[in-house]
């Protein structure tokens, strides 16, 4: 209760801040909260957003899934292979670090303009980091677990599934959430280039037209759904995390 | 004492065990462990009676020798051998009671009849009530309680322990040995056991093996002879009980330096 008092206090602060700035020393480019609030209402009546948004929520959520059904298995099998480690270690690393944005142009002329290059983007954006978190995961399930599974007679799959996947547990579902952090970006990132689908599109339209106040309105909402997304696959994290110390 | 010519359940032969980077840490090991007897093997740190206990185990192939269980030869892990680890082992995403089970579970036991099973080694061990707790809920000393539970509910003939009481502390550790032998009683197992304790060694074993270090190798075998029907703590005021103790210390001393 404390924590979300305090963050109330902290967002009102915030809100206050860009209400008082917008009003006195804003222009069209800058309006206050308020104007973007009314926006905000204005927008969630228009066909086009819950189009936009049923668009981008399509392209994001097969883009997700993508990345945690190879990211989870291949972190396992690096997570357990010392070989596919070395393999692999280098090239992970890079794609993790690398500014992925300036590939997503060289994505149209192999999948065209259109939502295959977005799927494509959020999938480059999420997979890396879920591959990661879950070869961590896979390295602090302990040898005593693993012996302890064959000691009373695991089959390989049997370890796989009741021992390996729930000991990783923790680190793969911090690797989803970190992946989904990012996979937001890639589809909004993804959109914006390709410039014809989504909130990409809209985006697009109200910078064209200069409707900075529905600009700034849509911006909240993907900040809020987004955040809403992140929260969400953080409760699920927080059950589990109380194994975490003692594997 | 138990019969002296009780066929041998466990066989080791002439088992020796070299790291890849040369260092031998077993030599030429061989003892027998006759069925209903509990064995130790007790020796100073770095003697390889982990190792020696993980080869018997199956989780460790020797690089020579051999291992026979009712006189067939062992290489890999069996329904007929369970193992209590020093770490306890448990799930800590799992109760106490899937935990038990889970030896169960693997063998494909339907969800009731692994259940009830684990109820009643739960109970037997002491923790009945605890079955519906998660291990990080528990103190060492239970939780070291579900592990032999969860190795004694896959009923199998042999019962490895691989110094199952080191991570507990001294009354509980005490408390968990007369509990041992009170279950071993009623149990009828076959158990090697694994210690560097040398007064939990002489307390609990039929016969105590003693291992040297670098390599490990058998120095001696030493039977207490304690009968096994006497109240627990008659065992440590016996006089021989300090004697046997002190002549085991005297053999290990060399060891140390």
């Amino acid at each position: 209760m404390k924590v979300s008092f305090k963050t109330a206090i902290s967002l009102a602060i915030w809100a206050a801040t860009w209400e008082i700035a917008g009003r006195y020393f804003g222009n069209d480019f800058f309006p206050p909260l308020s104007a973007i609030i009314r926006a905000d209402v204005d927008l969630l009546s228009l066909p086009t957003f819950w189009a936009a948004l049923g668009n981008t929520a399509h392209s994001f959520g097969i883009g997700i899934a993508l990345a945690v059904i190879v990211g989870v298995p291949l972190g396992v099998l690096i997570g357990c292979s010392e070989v596919a480690d070395k393999l692999s270690n280098t090239w992970i690393n890079i794609f993790i670090s690398a500014p992925l944005t300036a590939v997503v142009p060289a994505l149209i002329p192999l999948l065209g303009i259109g939502e295959a290059t977005v799927i494509a983007t959020v999938f480059l954006f999420s997979v890396w980091i879920i591959v990661l978190d879950t070869q961590a995961g896979i390295r602090r399930v302990g040898a005593s677990l693993v012996d302890m599974s064959k000691v009373f007679g695991a089959t390989r799959r049997q370890r796989f599934f009741l021992i390996l996947l729930p000991g990783a547990l923790p680190e793969i579902l911090t690797g989803i959430r970190l992946g989904v952090v990012r996979g937001i970006k890639g589809v909004i990132i993804g959109q914006i280039i390709v410039s014809l689908l989504g909130f990409g599109a809209m985006f697009q339209d109200f910078l064209q037209g200069f409707s900075m106040t529905r600009f700034w309105g849509l911006i909240a909402i993907v900040f809020l759904l987004s955040f809403v997304l992140v929260e969400l696959v953080a409760v699920i994290e927080r059950r589990v995390e109380f194994y975490a110390p003692s594997r | 004492m138990m019969s002296v010519d009780a066929s041998a359940i466990v066989k080791v032969s002439e088992v020796s065990l070299r790291y890849p980077n040369g260092t031998e840490a077993l030599n030429g090991v061989s003892l027998d462990v006759p069925k209903g007897e509990l064995v130790t093997l007790l020796g100073p740190s770095g003697c390889g009676k982990t190792s020696l206990l993980k080869i018997i185990a199956g989780l460790l192939q020797p690089s020579s020798g051999e291992i026979r269980i009712n006189d067939r030869i062992s290489r890999a892990p069996g329904p007929d051998r369970a193992l209590v680890f020093q770490d306890f082992a448990l799930m800590p995403w799992a109760t106490v009671l899937r935990n038990v089970a889970f030896g169960l579970e693997l063998r494909g036991l339907s969800r009731a009849s692994r259940q009830a099973e684990a109820k009643r080694y739960i109970a037997e061990v002491g923790l009945a009530g605890s079955e519906y707790k998660y291990p990080h809920e528990l103190s060492g000393g239970m939780r070291q309680r579900a592990g032999l539970a969860r190795a004694l509910a896959v009923n199998a003939e042999v019962l490895m322990m691989d110094e199952p009481f080191s991570a507990v502390d001294e009354q509980m550790r005490r408390k968990l040995q007369e509990d041992l032998l009170d279950l071993l009683r009623r149990e009828r197992k076959t158990v090697i056991f694994v210690t560097h304790s040398i007064e939990e060694a002489v307390y609990l074993s039929d016969r105590i093996v003693l291992l040297s270090r670098n390599p490990g190798r058998v120095m001696r075998v030493v039977k207490p002879g304690f009968r096994r029907d006497t109240n627990e703590s008659d065992i440590r005021r016996d006089p021989r009980y300090q004697d046997i103790i002190d002549d085991i210390w005297t053999s290990l001393k060399g060891y140390l330096n």
